[in-house]
């Protein structure tokens, strides 16, 4: 069924989609592309818009502005049953009074499938997601991995267009989480479908997507792959969203060459490696703020500057998390740094209350402006 | 300006032209049933050929009889409310709070007088506290003295209170068990305990069931024309309404003035009640929250316990025993116990007069399948609409439960008797079918209620789900919404059923003529001559049967315990 599915697999295109409930704006003005074969993601935390968008596609939603188009098909008023999305709901939303057959089936009998043709395509769907000979039992008596595989056996079994997930592992547990995440991954690619995932979890994103949009109140403030938006974040709330960073506060006092020098009110004098991204925060007197990765970060005992830049703070507590040491530090301003130290073996734990210098390359800092900060 | 126009269009595309014909039709016809009878019943009130007037309505004031009806109407509804919390709180409280031998017995039985029409009751009660009763001859045998328990309004008090108290009982222990044990811990653990704990956390608490149960308690005595008839004490609202609607006919004001205030007085009982009604969500901190199983009761709490339980079942069920004797007996007459039984009574009815029982069976069933339909309609609607003024259908289908079926029969006797229907060769009161119709907006509220329930039970993705995967909405409506919710539709339906295969006051009303009616009014002709006695027993038998039946088949179908087809 791999083949059929990729040659239906559809485009989709969103072009300055707004909604409001209210006085509320869910989504506002918001494009974005999704090619053939896309697993693109929709990131923000509750409350941003990126489910109503998804509903919109679905068709569960109208917007009051702007278009949706699958295929070049403008389906602004194509109702839900006619667009050839599948989606698969946050709680699966599996049919308590039918067996697992029959929830599968029952997207192939609307299309008025022959008898025989439904019951191989069911048991070929339940094969694919693992469930073979599960047909007969209830939803209830499956557990929350297989209702999911159910959700999605259901969804793709009638070769829809493009695939709609949201938030389809919230209610799963941590460890199911990851090894649904893998299978979800090899389904995807294995039926080559066009698939738009909502989530509010960062480390989903990251390891699932090939395209991320990141949603902030109805807006969509950054878009691009995973590595993009981790590695380059455009401003302060997707840095902070998207991985955990810490941040200087300051204004560009030096732009000459190849680095830009803030005076930060957290550290002094820290070099920022130039990029073409950041032409507008490049000049003199702009208000930026420096975003390091705890990663990028390292705890250095004496002043042997170098090419790195240095912030005084005081060690606060450390979280040991098995493979990875965590440092709360406090720097001048008050403000807590997260520092990761991998490997911690090598350099015993520091205790509260100590001196330290965070050290940090000017290659792993990210200047970000102060437009989109939270007032 | 240009945003203004967008936005509106954008709001109307959202309601799809199916659903706002279906809500058109639903209104229509709700007001066609429920309103413009009643309207029509408050315009006969205030206006003299044409202009308004409030002559009419001063006039009933200005007499005697009626001044006192409405006293005796007031203090019936009170009393009875008075006498079935004080039966019906203490049960509540022990069966929900602690556990005993037999209390699966009385929460059974406790439900069980409504299981009986009130007038059967009424006839029931005569015979054991009647002037030549088994207690009043047991009484003359020992002290030679008799105690009217039965005379002029005490009878119908107690006939009420003892008829209608399930109604608080099961209100009230439905809150109880709802309230959270983490509210009552919460209590005790801040210091209070024993009386003070029920009083300051618990019975707030509960409050809004008890609310709920003692509204229905008064509604339905105010409403309550059969026992004042049968026991031949016409001095109170509904029969003076009665009587003047089919002894002096409906052109008179004065039955018109009566209706308007049984109305105004359900209503009046409605507000003061959802003060407290409205408060429900106090009453539960989670659904999910744990409850504590109830206390084992012991040593002296025990024997109180039993000894309340026994004698509220043992008085409650004295009418059941009470028929099902009569309904054997030959002669029962100045003797404590029929004298010789038959099977001759049971002969009559089901060989002279089997239309009785098949008239309810029709009637009831047609009425509840319009009812299932309409709720579940309604409930539909309700939940998943999005038109603008839905609250309106709700209110116009609530409505009936605060209209007592003396009004509404009035009303349909002043709309409807005129109104010439072709296939049914006369008019609508003419035909049986006024009944059913009758029967049906009688009973609409609690299928809706049964249905709204079921409903809200669906979450709004199992549509989206299967609209996603290619079933439009209406296909969507059959194969998922309604299977769904087919088992509150069911218990809807039996409520209806069998809470309408008792219904007297509007029947009583509404009878075209003798051979069209149903088991109740069967029962009342019975029971006006002493030989009828027998049969018309029968007949509350097999009343009692039907409500049975059909309380254990709701049961069975929501396995929460007893009585939900009478709770609100």
């Amino acid at each position: 069924m791999g083949n059929v599915g990729q040659q239906k697999t559809a485009e989709i295109r969103i072009e300055g989609v707004s909604k409001r409930f209210g006085d509320l704006w869910a989504v506002r003005d918001v494009s974005l592309q999704v090619k053939r074969g896309d697993f693109f993601t929709f990131l923000g935390p509750s409350g941003c818009g990126k489910t109503t968008l998804l509903r919109m596609i679905a068709g569960f939603v109208r917007p009051d502005e702007g278009n949706i188009y699958i295929d070049d098909e403008r389906v602004n008023e194509l109702p839900p049953w006619k667009r050839e999305v599948g989606m698969v709901f946050q709680n699966f939303a599996l049919w308590p009074h039918m067996s697992v057959f029959d929830n599968v089936a029952f997207g192939l009998r609307e299309r008025k499938v022959a008898k025989g043709e439904v019951r191989e395509r069911v048991k070929e769907v339940l094969t694919m997601v693992d469930l073979k000979g599960m047909g007969e039992r209830r939803p209830s008596q499956l557990s929350g991995g297989q209702q999911q595989r159910v959700a999605l056996a259901r969804t793709l079994v009638v070769e829809p267009r493009g695939l709609l997930l949201d938030e389809p592992l919230s209610s799963l547990d941590a460890r199911l989480r990851v090894q649904m995440r893998n299978e979800l991954v090899r389904i995807q690619q294995e039926v080559g479908i066009t698939t738009i995932y909502v989530t509010h979890d960062q480390e989903e994103a990251l390891s699932l997507s090939t395209r991320i949009a990141v949603f902030e109140r109805g807006e969509v403030v950054q878009e691009g792959t995973p590595q993009q938006v981790y590695e380059a974040p455009q401003e302060r709330h997707v840095a902070d969203f998207v991985g955990i960073s810490n941040f200087l506060d300051g204004e560009v006092v030096d732009a000459e060459g190849e680095w830009v020098l803030v005076e930060t009110r957290e550290g002094g004098r820290q070099r920022v490696e130039r990029r073409d991204l950041q032409e507008e925060l490049s000049v003199v007197g702009a208000q930026v703020h420096i975003s390091v990765r705890p990663e990028s970060m390292r705890i250095v005992r004496e002043d042997d500057k170098g090419e790195e830049n240095q912030v005084a703070g005081k060690i606060l507590r450390s979280t040991y998390l098995g493979s990875v040491l965590q440092y709360d530090v406090e720097v001048a301003t008050g403000v807590v740094f997260k520092v990761n130290v991998s490997n911690p073996r090598q350099m015993g734990v520091l205790d509260s209350g100590a001196q330290v210098l965070l050290a940090y390359s000017p290659g792993d800092a990210v200047l970000l402006g102060t437009e989109g900060d939270p007032i | 300006m240009a945003d203004r126009s967008t936005s509106l269009r954008s709001r109307m595309g959202k309601y799809d032209l199916p659903q706002s014909i279906l809500f058109l039709l639903l209104i229509g016809l709700l007001s066609i049933f429920i309103l413009y009878p009643i309207l029509q019943v408050m315009y006969a009130t205030f206006t003299q050929d044409g202009s308004p007037t409030l002559a009419h309505f001063f006039n009933f004031f200005e007499r005697e009889l009626f001044r006192e009806a409405l006293w005796n109407s007031l203090f019936a509804g009170l009393m009875a409310v008075l006498i079935g919390s004080l039966i019906g709180l203490p049960l509540a409280f022990f069966t929900v709070k602690y556990d005993f031998p037999g209390r699966s017995v009385v929460q059974t039985l406790g439900i069980l007088p409504l299981v009986m029409p009130p007038f059967v009751g009424a006839i029931a009660m005569q015979l054991v506290l009647g002037r030549s009763g088994l207690v009043n001859l047991l009484l003359l045998r020992w002290f030679g003295a008799t105690v009217p328990f039965m005379e002029g309004l005490t009878g119908v008090i107690i006939v009420q209170s003892l008829h209608y108290f399930p109604f608080i009982l099961l209100n009230a222990s439905a809150a109880l068990a709802n309230v959270d044990e983490s509210l009552e811990a919460a209590g005790q653990n801040l210091g209070a305990r024993g009386f003070r704990l029920f009083r300051k956390i618990t019975l707030p608490l509960m409050m809004p069931g008890y609310a709920a149960g003692a509204l229905l308690v008064f509604i339905k005595t105010v409403d309550d024309l059969g026992t004042p008839l049968m026991l031949n004490y016409t001095n109170m609202l509904a029969p003076q309404a009665y009587l003047r609607i089919t002894n002096i006919g409906f052109e008179d004001k004065a039955g018109y003035v009566i209706a308007t205030i049984m109305v105004l007085l359900s209503l009046l009982s409605l507000w003061i009640a959802m003060k407290h009604l409205a408060r429900s969500e106090y009453a539960t901190v989670q659904p999910s929250s744990s409850q504590a199983g109830p206390k084992r009761a012991m040593g002296w709490k025990l024997t109180g316990i039993l000894c309340f339980c026994g004698l509220a079942l043992a008085i409650s069920l004295i009418p059941q025993i009470g028929i099902f004797l009569l309904s054997f007996a030959k002669v029962w007459s100045f003797s404590l116990l029929p004298q010789s039984y038959t099977l001759a009574n049971y002969a009559e009815i089901f060989v002279q007069t089997p239309h009785f029982v098949w008239n309810t069976l029709l009637y009831c069933l047609l009425a509840a399948g319009i009812d299932v339909a309409l709720g579940a309609l309604i409930a539909y609607l309700l939940v998943r609409g999005r038109i603008p003024g839905k609250g309106l259908l709700d209110l116009i289908a609530t409505l009936p439960l605060a209209i007592p079926g003396v009004v509404l029969a009035i009303g349909y006797l002043r709309v409807f008797h005129t109104l010439e229907i072709p296939l049914l060769g006369g008019s609508l009161t003419s035909s049986w079918f006024i009944l059913v119709i009758a029967y049906s907006v009688r009973r609409l509220p609690y299928t809706l209620r049964s249905c709204h329930a079921a409903m809200l039970q669906i979450h709004e993705s199992y549509e989206e789900a299967a609209m996603n995967l290619g079933a439009s909405r209406r296909r969507t409506f059959f194969k998922i919404v309604l299977p769904l919710m087919v088992g509150g539709m069911v218990a809807g339906g039996v409520i209806s059923f069998i809470t309408s295969s008792v219904e007297l006051s509007s029947t009583m009303m509404l009878v075209p003529k003798n051979e069209y009616g149903p088991l109740s009014f069967g029962i009342y002709v019975y029971m006006q001559s002493a030989v009828g006695r027998g049969p018309g027993a029968c007949l509350g038998v097999v009343a009692i049967l039907l409500v049975a039946a059909g309380t254990y088949g709701v049961n069975r179908i929501f396995r929460d315990g007893s009585g939900t087809a009478f709770k609100l």
